[in-house]
């Protein structure tokens, strides 16, 4: 329960991102399955994603997640002080 | 409001709903709405939006682009809509050509290599130290300097590689410095540091530039502008080899969309300047003029002194001044005349509006009385009524948002970068001057009877010569800005006009006008090629500021009297119309040719050599020396 909130705006981050109002961030959501999600296309997700958040990303983080959910993990993390 | 230049702050903030914006770009209006779109502060995902959408606009109405080639040692590719997007917000549609990551010398010296197939008309150097094997060598002051020769020679190498394949003009980047230091602040003075060798590098690259007729984008003095620390990301480099920060694109790209926009003449002309909080602190109607905020020991006086600082530093350059105020003429220009704190003065101020009516109204009288476009104009204004009621009825002119405190307004104007030059001539240095002048001018107008013995008390002599490389900056300049009378509108870099100079084929022209009021420079140039026994015009383009002084018959009579002694039997003009050139429709049938029908999508007319008798005007011509000398040794 506690992945809503941070879902709802990575759903509207992914709209944004990719320009298309279909999309909907759900846990399993992978990279393959959106559209321009390329690896330039990562870059400029998580380039987003780090201004909405206020978070920074290590290269690390930035190409090892493996679905929406690792990433809603990492950016729950990162925003808990 | 942020005053941080990566923010772009005197753009105003992107509307709410851009990606529907974005995406409702259709029709025939999709141009200009998209247009207008760019002139908004974008992140670099809402370049993205909206480069991608121009790249489909650009495909379906066939819009005029200019095509940019970009080579780097780093990954450019996001970069490119945002390059499109800023060069659009200063007038020029682009199209992007990028190359895979760190193709950057192959593709400059191959002959047959994309880049130079393409014919761009520009090519973007991107490089940075890490793209030029500049190893630190401390203490090694022959090696280290060996090694910025090189890394010199191999950048010219690609330079000369991309002009000789494709004529393109290359665009250089300085190196931005490194952020970090092996030996603090003793690092640049340590031959062979990697601090030393970008400095070293960077000022030979700016002489060397400098007396080409390439460009420099001065992105050593971007990162600076940005801070260091902020422009290079290491995360960044490491993850994908992106060269500077991406919160740094924005601005990047607009640093060469300007520059862009200066090559191709869209530079602004002319500062409007408001005068109540922002010349000045307070109301001077209410205030009265011992009431006014301006001058030394008061931090607000300072700051707007700094914006009058800024503004008398910007005429010196050839920006022309101008004042548009809601206020009482007499109030107004007191301050001008009598108030001690005072910088600017009447006599620095071309046009001076000050009255009751709205602001789009008096700006477009400025304009008119300039005789320059409105696209030339920025308006300073602290009132945001007064800035959003120019933009909605006049889109053309820039309007910089500003911060509240007005010690920020100088700095902001200047940020902007409306005024980008790629050249200072001396015509640039005595423009603001030159205006004035026209206004004495008019007053003459006022006095003389009528317009014959008016433009005969001018003593107006033409000094009518080849092209030169004295005047070469000048013409480049005046053939890429010409927007109003300009027969053809083709535009030519610096290095085709070099090539012009020495072809002992057709007529080249410059023609520069003096009078009793003074020179008014180079003001005309005409361009002939030879077609069979025939000359055609390929360019005829006279300054505005001269209109209505018999320029345009002089200026034929002496093509005539070229064509003549050259043997030419016919000459052709062309007439191409734009959305800018209407008030030269008339301009071959009032000189007498003969209209030969449609072509090339404008009007196409002849004038008969053998029968032509010279237009008696109230000019005097006199043959240009350096010319004369110059075809001579020819």
């Amino acid at each position: 329960m506690a992945q809503a909130p941070v879902l709802d705006k990575l759903t509207s981050i992914l709209r944004d991102v990719f320009d298309s109002d279909e999309l909907v961030a759900t846990p399993d959501l992978t990279a393959q399955k959106v559209a321009g999600w390329d690896s330039l296309g990562n870059v400029r997700l998580f380039l987003e994603i780090e201004r909405v958040f206020s978070i920074r990303f290590s290269a690390m983080e930035t190409t090892s997640l493996k679905n929406v959910g690792e990433l809603v993990t990492v950016i729950e993390k990162k925003t808990r002080r | 409001m942020s005053t941080n230049p990566t923010d772009l702050p005197w753009l105003l903030a992107a509307p709410d709903d851009f990606r529907a914006q974005v995406r409702a770009l259709a029709g025939p209006e999709s141009a200009a709405k998209a247009r207008q779109l760019a002139l908004h502060r974008l992140d670099l995902n809402q370049l993205h939006t909206l480069g991608r959408a121009l790249t489909s606009i650009i495909a379906r109405d066939t819009i005029k682009t200019t095509k940019l080639g970009v080579l780097s040692n780093g990954t450019i590719d996001l970069m490119l809509p945002a390059f499109a997007v800023s060069a659009l917000r200063h007038g020029v549609w682009l199209e992007n050509l990028g190359s895979s990551f760190d193709q950057a010398a192959q593709q400059a010296l191959d002959p047959a290599s994309d880049i130079n197939r393409a014919r761009c008309d520009f090519v973007l150097l991107a490089l940075d130290h890490r793209g030029l094997s500049l190893l630190p060598a401390p203490g090694d002051r022959e090696g280290a300097r060996g090694l910025v020769d090189q890394a010199l020679g191999h950048v010219e190498a690609m330079r000369r590689g991309l002009r000789g394949a494709s004529g393109c003009t290359v665009i250089l980047q300085t190196l931005p410095q490194v952020p970090t230091a092996l030996f603090g602040s003793f690092e640049r003075g340590v031959p062979g540091t990697t601090q030393w060798m970008i400095d070293r590098f960077n000022s030979e690259l700016r002489t060397a530039v400098a007396g080409s007729s390439d460009l420099l984008l001065d992105v050593a003095a971007l990162a600076e502008t940005v801070g260091l620390t902020r422009w290079h990301d290491p995360v960044q480099w490491a993850l994908g080899k992106f060269p500077c920060a991406h919160d740094a694109v924005p601005l990047y790209a607009d640093w060469l969309g300007r520059l862009i926009g200066a090559a191709r003449g869209k530079s602004r002309k002319c500062l409007v300047l408001d005068l109540d909080n922002t010349l000045w602190g307070g109301v001077i109607g209410d205030d009265g003029l011992g009431g006014i905020v301006l001058g030394n020991g008061n931090p607000a006086g300072e700051a707007f002194l700094s914006v009058q600082q800024a503004a008398l530093a910007l005429r010196d350059r050839g920006v022309i001044l101008a004042v548009s105020s809601k206020n009482d003429d007499e109030v107004a220009r007191s301050a001008f005349r009598t108030h001690p704190e005072m910088l600017l003065r009447e006599q620095h101020i071309a046009v001076f509006q000050a009255n009751w009516r709205d602001k789009a109204t008096n700006i477009k009288a400025i304009a008119e009385t300039l005789n320059i476009g409105i696209d030339s104009l920025v308006l300073l204004d602290d009132n945001p009524a007064e800035r959003a009621q120019v933009r909605g009825a006049l889109p053309e002119v820039a309007v910089p948002e500003l911060p509240e405190d007005p010690a920020f307004f100088a700095q902001t104007l200047l940020a902007a970068g409306y005024f980008e030059s790629i050249a200072f001539t001396a015509e640039d240095r005595q423009r603001a001057d030159q205006y004035q002048a026209n206004a004495a001018r008019a007053e003459l107008l006022g006095a003389a009877t009528d317009l014959d013995s008016y433009l005969r008390s001018l003593d107006m002599k033409a000094i009518v010569g080849r092209f030169d490389s004295v005047a070469r900056a000048r013409i480049t300049q005046l053939i890429n800005k010409t927007n109003q009378f300009n027969l053809t509108t083709r535009r030519y870099t610096e290095s085709q006009i070099m090539a012009l100079e020495s072809s002992s084929e057709g007529l080249t022209l410059q023609i520069r006008l003096v009078d009793k009021f003074g020179d008014n420079g180079i003001v005309a140039i005409v361009i002939c090629v030879p077609d069979g026994p025939d000359w055609v015009i390929d360019t005829w383009l006279m300054s505005c500021r001269v209109l209505n002084r018999k320029l345009e018959e002089t200026t034929l009579n002496c093509i005539m009297a070229a064509a003549k002694s050259a043997g030419v039997r016919t000459v052709m003009g062309h007439f191409l119309p734009t959305d800018r050139n209407d008030m030269v429709r008339e301009h071959y049938p009032k000189l007498g040719f003969e209209r030969l029908g449609d072509g090339d999508g404008g009007t196409r007319w002849r004038l008969d050599v053998g029968s032509y008798a010279a237009a008696c005007v109230p000019i005097e011509i006199v043959e240009l020396e350096s010319a004369a000398s110059d075809s001579a040794r020819t």
